[in-house]
């Protein structure tokens, strides 16, 4: 099963209104992943400065991190809390000491980083992890969320999508590679770290890896068909774009809508009905193995 | 005429009502609206009822039918009319995959599109897909007519038996043991009937490709091991 809800705005006057719809896209595809739910908003970027989610254990005191770090930083370091969640905002000057001072620390971990992304995922209903995370009052220009049936690794905060391997990089997967312990060894090789025994996790480091080896997105989804084995369905974020790619069998469902205000991916066509102007959107089944792509420019 | 929102009340009700009718009920024609993409809606109906479901519905509509005529004005998700026995189901968006899986009866008719595995395992019924089907189509076709006035995708007929498949536009690649056969008389008399049920117009049945069995898969035989 699994759940996969994504949303691409092209009119920017609803970017305050983005957490609110994938939220109620989220809550929709429950039965399809009650297990845990997660998800990566794209909000605005801030020139020559970098966002990093980090991700601590329940009731972690942020507050006194953050002082901490501001010692280390040179200069207070400015943040916001989401439950088990706060995502830093520093100038790119800083981050490598803030970053520095957290490897190794204990109950906290750095788990996104982006220009304009940041990462929330845990355990819970989907309605659950939206509201703790205070999904309702995100805004930005794209968002990609996921609700989660474990089948390939265990129900854990660490494998919940969306998988980010890569500065403003998610993919969210339904589905499961077989092929991914190989390509897995072949990234580890090539200098690649993964966190997981996770497939998806794989999928968005093949990704990656393409990415950073210079492939476009476009390039990197399309050798993605030849490199990854089995069934999926992947929506997969970059700081500019959003694309949709399903397995040349088309194993698992898909569905999606467009209309001149924005584009959505749902797992089923439940996710999409409250998007403003679905009545009038094109809704159509994304055909398999074929890239679909939006980007901003 | 009963109207049912199936937003404001809930689903299994009105299954429900449909499986409570009598042979001799004057509540003939139901519409339901607000469907946003339910699943399982008007499924296992047994009665020469009409229902009209004004949106978008999810998987397995009108599965099982008997006797009813559904129209969804919208698009299907997965599975419409999977097994159905008879009557009529039609779809004025698209269709998901799967659909008419396993019919064993009655005519569904899509104006649209219909994704991979249209007409999959299909046990008598026949479908008329105005637009194109998906891959492997008509997989495992026993009985039955499918009649695509678009192009069939990858693999169409594979492992077919007895039913027959007729495509107006391209095949991309034949599935094993399916091949093109003649289009004799007889064929596009039955073709123009379901053309006409479908209300089809200004299409000829001379515009169709048959396609069939070459009846080389029905037993196993060593020299054929590969095709399996």
């Amino acid at each position: 099963m699994c759940g996969i809800a994504g949303l691409f705005l092209k009119d920017q006057k609803l970017a305050p209104e983005l957490g609110g719809l994938l939220s109620g896209m989220l809550e929709a595809l429950s039965d399809r992943g009650p297990d845990s739910a997660g998800f990566a908003v794209y909000g605005d970027r801030d020139n020559g400065q970098i966002k990093l989610t980090l991700r601590a254990a329940p009731s972690f005191d942020f507050a006194e991190l953050m002082a901490s770090l501001g010692k280390v930083a040179g200069a207070p370091i400015s943040y916001q809390v989401h439950d088990t969640h706060a995502v830093i905002s520093i100038s790119t000057d800083r981050e490598a000491a803030v970053a520095s001072a957290l490897v190794g620390m204990k109950d906290v971990d750095m788990v996104a980083r982006g220009k304009r992304m940041a990462v929330f995922k845990e355990v819970g209903l989907p309605a659950d992890v939206a509201k703790r995370f205070g999904l309702n009052t995100m805004t930005g220009t794209h968002a990609v969320g996921h609700t989660r049936m474990a089948t390939e690794s265990a129900v854990t905060t660490n494998g919940a999508h969306p998988f980010t391997t890569g500065t403003d990089q998610c993919l969210v997967h339904n589905g499961s590679l077989s092929n991914h312990n190989d390509v897995r060894r072949e990234l580890i090789r090539q200098g690649m770290t993964f966190r997981t025994e996770n497939d998806s996790e794989v999928a968005a480091g093949y990704i990656s890896s393409q990415m950073a080896a210079g492939a476009s997105l476009q390039d990197a989804m399309t050798s993605s068909l030849s490199a990854l084995d089995g069934f999926y369905t992947f929506v997969i974020g970059t700081e500019t774009g959003f694309g949709v790619l399903r397995d040349p069998i088309a194993c698992k469902p898909a569905v999606m809508a467009e209309t001149d205000r924005w584009v959505a991916f749902g797992t089923e066509y439940r996710a999409l009905v409250d998007l403003p102007g679905i009545d009038s959107a094109k809704v159509w089944e994304p055909e398999p193995a074929r890239v679909y792509l939006w980007e901003r420019h | 005429m009963p109207t049912v929102d199936i937003a404001s009340s809930p689903l299994r009700e009105l299954n429900s009502a449909l499986h409570k009718l009598t042979p001799n009920t004057n509540e003939t024609h139901w519409t339901v609206s607000n469907p946003r993409g339910q699943h399982n809606i008007a499924v296992g109906l047994d009665f020469p009822v009409e229902i009209e479901i004004d949106g978008h519905v999810g998987y397995y509509c009108a599965g099982m039918n008997k006797q009813a005529r559904v129209t969804v004005r919208g698009n299907a998700g997965q599975g419409v009319a999977e097994n159905m026995m008879s009557g009529r189901v039609h779809v004025t968006g698209d269709a998901s995959q799967a659909a008419g899986a396993s019919g064993n009866g009655g005519l569904l008719v899509i104006d649209g599109n219909a994704s991979a595995r249209c007409g999959i395992s299909m046990k008598g019924i026949d479908i008329v897909v105005k637009g194109s089907v998906g891959h492997l189509s008509a997989f495992m076709a026993q009985a039955g007519k499918l009649v695509v006035l678009g192009d069939a995708g990858e693999a169409l007929g594979d492992s077919i038996y007895e039913a027959q498949l007729f495509v107006r536009g391209t095949v991309t690649s034949l599935g094993a043991d399916c091949i093109e056969k003649p289009l004799k008389d007889e064929h596009k008399v039955e073709l123009k009937k379901l053309l006409d049920d479908a209300g089809v117009e200004g299409v000829s049945p001379d515009e169709f490709k048959r396609y069939g069995s070459a009846r080389k898969l029905y037993h196993f035989h060593i020299d054929n091991v590969g095709s399996y």
